[in-house]
């Protein structure tokens, strides 16, 4: 009843998302290229079933390397910024500055850096854009922890590194999860930006440009919904591991 | 006659806090003596630098003058043979309350098998009365079952001293008391020396064998009170006339400390 009732009620909503969306396109009468659709979508999928596939796993891989050096890098960060003061003061307003600087503005400087090296490029958007909640979630989820739970070690001798082993690491799993559920739609939205600007691009990021120029309305709606479906099972997986190394840290409602 | 050294040694100590006010004295030049299985109780004004105490004595902190003595060793950094308990439980959400407990265990037990850890966190569960909640998450435990497997915790590898922070401070009435037979109980069981740092004057006369009363900021060793009850007491030997009259000194003193009242005409020390 209850696995019945989870998988039921995302399915009834998505389902009554595309028939509102279906009404109000057919109630309007509008063209495909003022907006397709859900229809108009399929046939769109079909004809371009092989690129679909081929451009949709080029996103995926991208984007997920990207994520893995935005975890290695961020979770270092965050680390040397929640064990010392000053290191987090120093970095602080770099990081902020960092983060702010919009990343569309990055894609041409990088493509100019790595002529050509399309892979890196986009892995590097990816990373450079997700990398930033990690290692803020990090540096919090140590520095705040309480001076008992390192002191119940410290007491008996133990090292720096066990205390972060054994304490520290685990205690910051729940925030860490937290920061990587919006780090990965943010690759998510690196890898298309490379993809979608940089000239000669693959991956679902190009298909659109091409869907763009060459007026497939139905392609380009149709490359958005593939990149939402990507993004909801790039999302679960994290939500899976979530459950997994950090289920401890949900309650179970008594 | 021959000489015993004190198990724990306070030695002139004296301690401040580098702010940015300037130095914030804590302790002043305050020496302690503790027998080896005895059970002191600190007592003090709120702020008095009885944490800051806890702290030296674990190896935690060094003081600014003066020493820490152990067994006859001086104190300069932090070591196995203590085990410590804070007023916050500190257990560890994403372990069970066995493995909580066996923590100190992964640190210094490492010549114990595996089988024996556990027998000895099993052993100790069961005396304080946690038996059938070994699987059980902290979250799933009252606040006082969580207190009782936070000195399971501190005791699990046999510290020589035990350092208890206002262990019980956060607990209602009733528990508290449950938990003072607790702690009577492991005392009876294990050996060591323990030093507890509390507010509650009656738990401090149920508890220790000598009561040392910290004065005001920056503290030292105002007075010490030896109790006077039984060894083996009861909840109901804290309303005899030697508990009534011991926590009336106490009570005085606390506020001489504070300032309040004048300080005695005999001036008690030990």
């Amino acid at each position: 009843m209850n696995t019945l009732r989870k998988l039921a009620a995302p399915i009834t909503a998505i389902i009554l998302f595309l028939l509102g969306w279906e009404w109000l396109v057919w109630v309007n009468g509008w063209p495909t290229y003022k907006m397709a659709a859900p229809s108009d979508l399929w046939p769109a999928f079909w004809k371009f079933r092989w690129l679909f596939l081929e451009y949709g796993w080029q996103t995926l891989w991208r984007t997920v390397a990207g994520l893995a050096i935005a975890i290695v890098f961020g979770v270092a960060v965050g680390m040397v910024m929640g064990f010392s003061r000053t290191v987090r003061d120093g970095l602080y307003p770099l990081l902020v500055g960092f983060n702010a600087i919009p990343k569309a503005t990055v894609v041409p400087i990088l493509a100019l850096m790595f002529v050509g090296q399309h892979d890196l490029n986009t892995i590097l958007i990816a990373f450079m854009i997700s990398f930033f909640p990690i290692a803020v979630s990090v540096s919090i989820g140590l520095s705040t922890l309480e001076p008992e739970y390192r002191d119940i070690l410290r007491s008996l001798g133990a090292s720096q590194l066990t205390v972060f082993w054994k304490i520290a690491l685990p205690k910051t799993l729940p925030e860490f999860f937290g920061a990587l559920k919006v780090s990965v739609t943010l690759a998510f939205i690196g890898t298309n930006l490379m993809e979608i600007i940089s000239p000669h691009g693959r991956g679902l990021g190009a298909l659109f440009d091409s869907g763009k120029i060459n007026s497939d309305y139905p392609l380009m709606f149709a490359v958005l919904i593939a990149l939402a479906l990507l993004g909801i099972v790039l999302y679960y997986i994290v939500v899976a591991l979530e459950k997994t190394f950090a289920g401890w840290a949900e309650r179970s409602p008594t | 006659m021959t000489y015993k050294p004190a198990h724990i040694e306070l030695r002139d100590i004296t301690h401040a806090y580098q702010t940015e006010a300037g130095p914030l004295p804590v302790l002043d030049h305050l020496s302690i003596k503790m027998e080896e299985g005895s059970f002191t109780a600190v007592v003090g004004p709120s702020g008095c630098g009885k944490s800051t105490l806890t702290r030296l004595i674990a190896g935690l902190m060094r003081p600014d003058e003066g020493q820490v003595w152990l067994g006859g060793k001086m104190v300069t950094s932090p070591r196995p043979t203590v085990g410590m308990a804070f007023q916050n439980p500190v257990l560890l959400e994403w372990r069970t309350i066995l493995r909580n407990v066996m923590l100190p265990l992964e640190i210094v037990g490492k010549r114990m098998s595996r089988t024996a850890q556990e027998d000895r966190a099993r052993e100790l569960l069961s005396l304080v009365g946690l038996e059938g909640f070994e699987d059980k998450r902290p979250s799933e435990l009252s606040g006082g079952m969580r207190q009782r497997a936070s000195l399971c915790r501190a005791i699990v590898h046999r510290p020589e001293v035990l350092i208890l922070d206002e262990p019980f401070g956060a607990l209602d009435a009733f528990t508290r008391e449950d938990l003072w037979q607790t702690m009577a109980r492991l005392r009876l069981e294990e050996k060591f020396t323990a030093v507890l740092i509390t507010h509650d004057l009656r738990e401090s006369v149920f508890l220790a064998d000598n009561v040392v009363v910290l004065s005001g900021r920056p503290a030292t060793s105002q007075f010490v009170l030896p109790n006077t009850l039984p060894t083996n007491r009861t909840l109901e030997d804290l309303y005899s006339q030697p508990a009534t009259d011991m926590l009336a000194i106490l009570r005085h003193q606390i506020q001489v400390a504070q300032g309040r009242a004048p300080a005695d005409d005999a001036k008690a020390t030990a």
